[in-house]
């Protein structure tokens, strides 16, 4: 036990003293969060979309088709009731709700306005907008036609509201995109380096000549970078309310947990990487590619997983941070409880049993 | 005691590089053994895996009774092991080095100061400056203390001297002579043949072979030829001169002297006579006692 | 008069309060064969970045192969030959391929390193291992490759830091006959080492203490001056006086 603590105070000390290391992991979370705000404006696709119309007439009906016939969407049904609609969008299976006035065309004749309502997903804020914006101009296309073909004068209103990001926030969105990254190329890369780095140095030849365990060591040297990872994920955390005003609606304490999950899981693989290399060039090498870059790409911090190419999607599956990010968006976001995100925390701990077992059977006791 | 018997070690496809050839010899409680031999010959090879850090490919060597491959877990209790390069942490204090390794061992540093109390004294001034801001003589004494630090039955110092001054050099083995009286094994590798004067045994290696294993005065004893320092003015162009002569078998620069060993039919004042003869002015040509060196490129002619 | 390829006065280096090299002055001539000597921390290492132009004095003037060392110091660059213990050849290259390439470096044209790589490696013995990767060769070999490369481009000084550490006994040797014979033709050597009989070689030798130079003569001279039987004795009785770590 005492070799344990010696060993986790001289880690610390390593990192304390090197002032570049200190700089990437304090400096990094925050410039990130505070530079990050490109907005991408990328084509959106597949976005499902169901209606609401309790009594349905020749024109609502004409609308619901338009839409139904544009390849961008994909219809999903005629709900019964708002509650189902909400429901649905909840749980992530509706991009789109169309509400149409009651007594739509009767308004229309009557009084030549009536109202269509969208309600669009937008706690991915891109998506969200581009969502009604399509929308809109379906509806707008129709009714032009209409008044080409009646003579009429008519407008059809459309009302649009951005649900769980009312403010169209982007920061919503990559919040926790820049977690997930973060803590990433805090845990992987770093302690994958420390520990390569004694390798590299010759200090590992004297530590397998002495009593050490490998075990010891290993678990010794996360545990600086678990508490600065935490750390991190707090910094960043406060400073997205409190600078940025994203709001935390769901449970803290499951965020916490969520984060806790994720930062094991980074470590682990970490860990992984050091058995697999030699030099600290190559720790950081074999880390960012096969880490960062699929974080950036495939876990739809950035891009949205729908919008990939198959191939893409199915390989998004064992990026960790794909799980992370929706399990954040989710509680974090749209204030989920635990219900909605088992499916990912079982991911994730099943990728750290797997490569816990992977680590331990590549952990040498030998120089060779 | 160390056991050693018939330890071989080949790296590469194929063992195409062959690090030990069937290396076999005996330490006995507080000696100091040296195995001297120029880089590459396999010292460090034949220390790690002395100290369990590699595995040979056949051959066997029982440290204090431990076996290498089977009680790798107790021999790492009981040796202290200093590796090549400098291998401690270069951005830890003095202090702090030297506590992290009591620690690694479940000691402390008063349990065990006597033992270091010599060597440490010399940089406890310095105990709080970065390991790596210090010279590379304090750097060796530092690498030593921390592989002392837990009383270790058998100290493995893998060419502990390389890259340092002389006087630090002759500090260094001053304490490893310190130390042997304490009973400890002490087993050293240097490139330095100077050195292995200081040892009670040394094995000369070269290519993964013991050429030679013995007490420095007993190699010397079993030298057979006869060694003559030549002395003169134009000390280069004189050894290319005396490669030429016939009677001159082998000629090699030793400092400021030409050690020369000759034929049976050899004539001291013949010699003198013929380099003069040559214009070198001030030769002295006289008889000498080998040193290890000389034993050396003998062997290995 | 003969030509003095090294010529200093009062060099001084500083890294903030410490000063490393203490105002050495100095000189070397051409054809000589000098010995740098010193322990760990004395200001050897410092003092020769300087010299080879590789670092900037803090005070004093002088010259190396007639350039100045302060205004002039990529020209003495590319006039020198250096090798160290360290690093000397590139181990995934070819015994050729490190030729052309330090020959190239020094602006030798194509024809002109052909030429001369076959004499080099006739000359060494070596025309068998033309094609083999440098990693692959013996330690002694490859330092005298390295010695063999640093000259390639004939400079008048060559500087070698421990050229010779670790190497058995008889490449040892040979190696020093290879500066011999460097310096027989011209070449001046100037080098470190930690070998006091390597000491001997040399025409004339100086010991670096705490930063400033304390002895400097040839062998003999010192060895009468210290009243000692060794230059490893003369060095001691220097090195004792020493206040540096």
């Amino acid at each position: 036990m005492k070799q344990f603590i010696a060993f986790v105070r001289k880690e610390f000390r390593h990192i304390i003293r090197d002032n570049r290391t200190l700089l990437i992991i304090i400096g990094m979370p925050i410039v990130e969060i505070l530079l990050f705000g490109f907005a991408i404006n990328m084509e959106v696709q597949n976005i499902t979309v169901a209606f609401y119309d309790p009594k349905p007439d020749a024109f609502t009906i004409g609308i619901a088709e338009r839409i139904k016939q544009n390849s961008y969407f994909n219809y999903q049904g005629n709900m019964q009731s708002m509650e189902k609609m909400e429901e649905a969008m909840r749980k992530g299976k509706l991009d789109l709700a169309v509400v149409f006035q009651q007594n739509f065309q009767e308004e229309l004749v009557q009084s030549g306005k009536a109202a269509v309502q969208l309600l669009s997903n937008s706690s991915d804020p891109n998506r969200g907008s581009i969502t009604a914006t399509y929308a809109t101009a379906i509806i707008a296309g129709y009714q032009q036609e209409q008044m080409d073909l009646i003579k009429i004068p008519f407008q059809i209103q459309t009302e649009n509201r951005m649900i769980y990001n009312p403010q169209m926030k982007s920061s919503y969105m990559f919040v926790p995109g820049i977690m997930g990254l973060v803590l990433m190329i805090i845990c992987t890369i770093m302690t994958s380096v420390s520990i390569v780095r004694e390798k590299e140095r010759g200090t590992m030849e004297v530590l397998l000549a002495s009593p050490l365990k490998q075990g010891t060591m290993i678990f010794a040297k996360t545990v600086p970078y678990m508490v600065i990872s935490f750390i991190d994920f707090i910094i960043i955390l406060l400073l997205s309310y409190f600078v940025l005003g994203v709001p935390v609606n769901g449970s803290l304490i499951l965020l916490f947990l969520v984060a806790i999950i994720y930062i094991t899981l980074t470590l682990t693989y970490g860990l992984t990487v050091s058995t697999l290399v030699d030099k600290q060039v190559n720790a950081v090498i074999f880390s960012a590619i096969t880490a960062m870059i699929p974080v950036l790409m495939l876990s739809g911090m950035i891009f949205p997983i729908d919008n990939m190419p198959g191939v893409l999607q199915t390989l998004s599956f064992i990026v960790p941070a794909r799980w992370f990010i929706e399990a954040v968006r989710k509680v974090m976001i749209q204030g989920q409880g635990f219900f909605m995100i088992w499916k990912e925390v079982l991911i994730m701990i099943g990728m750290i049993f797997f490569l816990l077992l992977v680590t331990v059977a590549n952990t040498k006791k030998r120089l060779e | 005691m160390i056991k050693v018997k018939d330890l071989y070690k080949s790296y590469g496809k194929s063992g195409k590089i062959k690090a030990l050839n069937g290396v076999s010899f005996k330490v006995d409680d507080g000696e100091i053994f040296g195995v001297i031999g120029p880089d590459g010959a396999g010292k460090t090879s034949l220390f790690r895996i002395l100290a369990s850090l590699i595995l040979p490919d056949s051959g066997s060597a029982l440290m204090n009774g431990h076996d290498v491959v089977q009680d790798y877990r107790r021999i790492r209790q009981i040796i202290g092991y200093m590796p090549g390069r400098f291998s401690l942490y270069q951005d830890l204090s003095v202090e702090e080095n030297l506590t992290f390794f009591a620690t690694l061992f479940n000691t402390t540093i008063e349990e065990n100061y006597h033992l270091i109390k010599d060597i440490y004294q010399q940089i406890e001034p310095f105990k709080d400056r970065r390991a790596g801001a210090l010279s590379g003589g304090m750097k060796q004494k530092l690498a030593l203390s921390c592989a002392l630090i837990h009383k270790p039955e058998i100290l493995i110092l893998d060419e502990p001297t390389t890259g340092v001054d002389p006087v630090s050099r002759k500090e260094f083995w001053d304490m490893l002579a310190r130390l042997k009286e304490q009973g400890l094994i002490i087993l050293v590798s240097t490139a330095y043949m100077d050195e292995a004067s200081r040892c009670d045994r040394i094995a000369l290696i070269k290519d993964g072979e013991f050429i030679a294993t013995d007490t420095p005065q007993g190699i010397i004893n079993d030298y057979s030829d006869i060694l003559w320092s030549v002395e003169g003015s134009r000390m280069s162009a004189m050894l290319k001169e005396l490669r030429t002569h016939d009677m001159v078998m082998s000629s090699f620069a030793f400092g400021d002297k030409i050690h020369i060993t000759v034929d049976a039919g050899f004539r001291r004042n013949e010699l003198e006579q013929y380099l003069t003869n040559k214009d070198f002015r001030d030769v002295n040509i006289a008889p000498i006692e080998p040193t290890v060196e000389d034993c050396f490129m003998a062997l290995t002619r | 008069m003969s030509n003095k390829v090294i010529d200093v006065s009062n060099l001084t280096k500083m890294f903030g309060n410490f000063t490393a090299v203490d105002h050495i002055t100095f000189d070397v001539e051409e054809g000589e064969i000098f010995g740098f000597l010193g322990a760990n921390g004395a200001g050897k290492t410092t003092a020769m970045q300087m010299l080879c132009g590789i670092s900037m004095p803090t005070a004093g003037e002088g010259t190396v192969a007639g350039y100045d060392i302060i205004k002039e110091n990529e020209l003495i660059k590319r006039n020198i030959g250096y090798m160290s213990q360290k690093f000397s050849l590139y181990e995934d290259l070819k015994v050729w391929e490190n030729i052309r390439l330090f020959g190239g470096i020094y602006g030798l044209s194509d024809k002109v390193i052909a030429e001369k790589t076959d004499a080099l490696l006739k000359q060494l013995n070596f025309q068998q291992e033309r094609n083999t990767l440098v990693k692959y060769l013996p330690l002694g070999w490859k330092q005298k490759l390295a010695f063999s490369v640093a000259i390639f481009h004939e400079p008048e000084i060559v500087f070698l830091d421990e050229p010779t550490g670790g190497v058995d006994p008889a490449m040892r040797r040979q190696f020093w006959e290879m500066i011999y014979d460097a310096a027989d033709r011209g070449i001046t050597v100037f080098v470190t080492t930690h070998y006091m009989d390597e000491a001997e070689y040399c025409n004339r030798v100086s010991i670096m203490v705490d930063g400033h130079i304390d002895a400097l003569d040839s062998p003999a001279a010192l060895r009468k001056q210290f009243n000692a039987d060794t230059m490893d004795e003369v060095f001691r009785q220097l090195a004792r006086k020493a206040e540096r770590d």
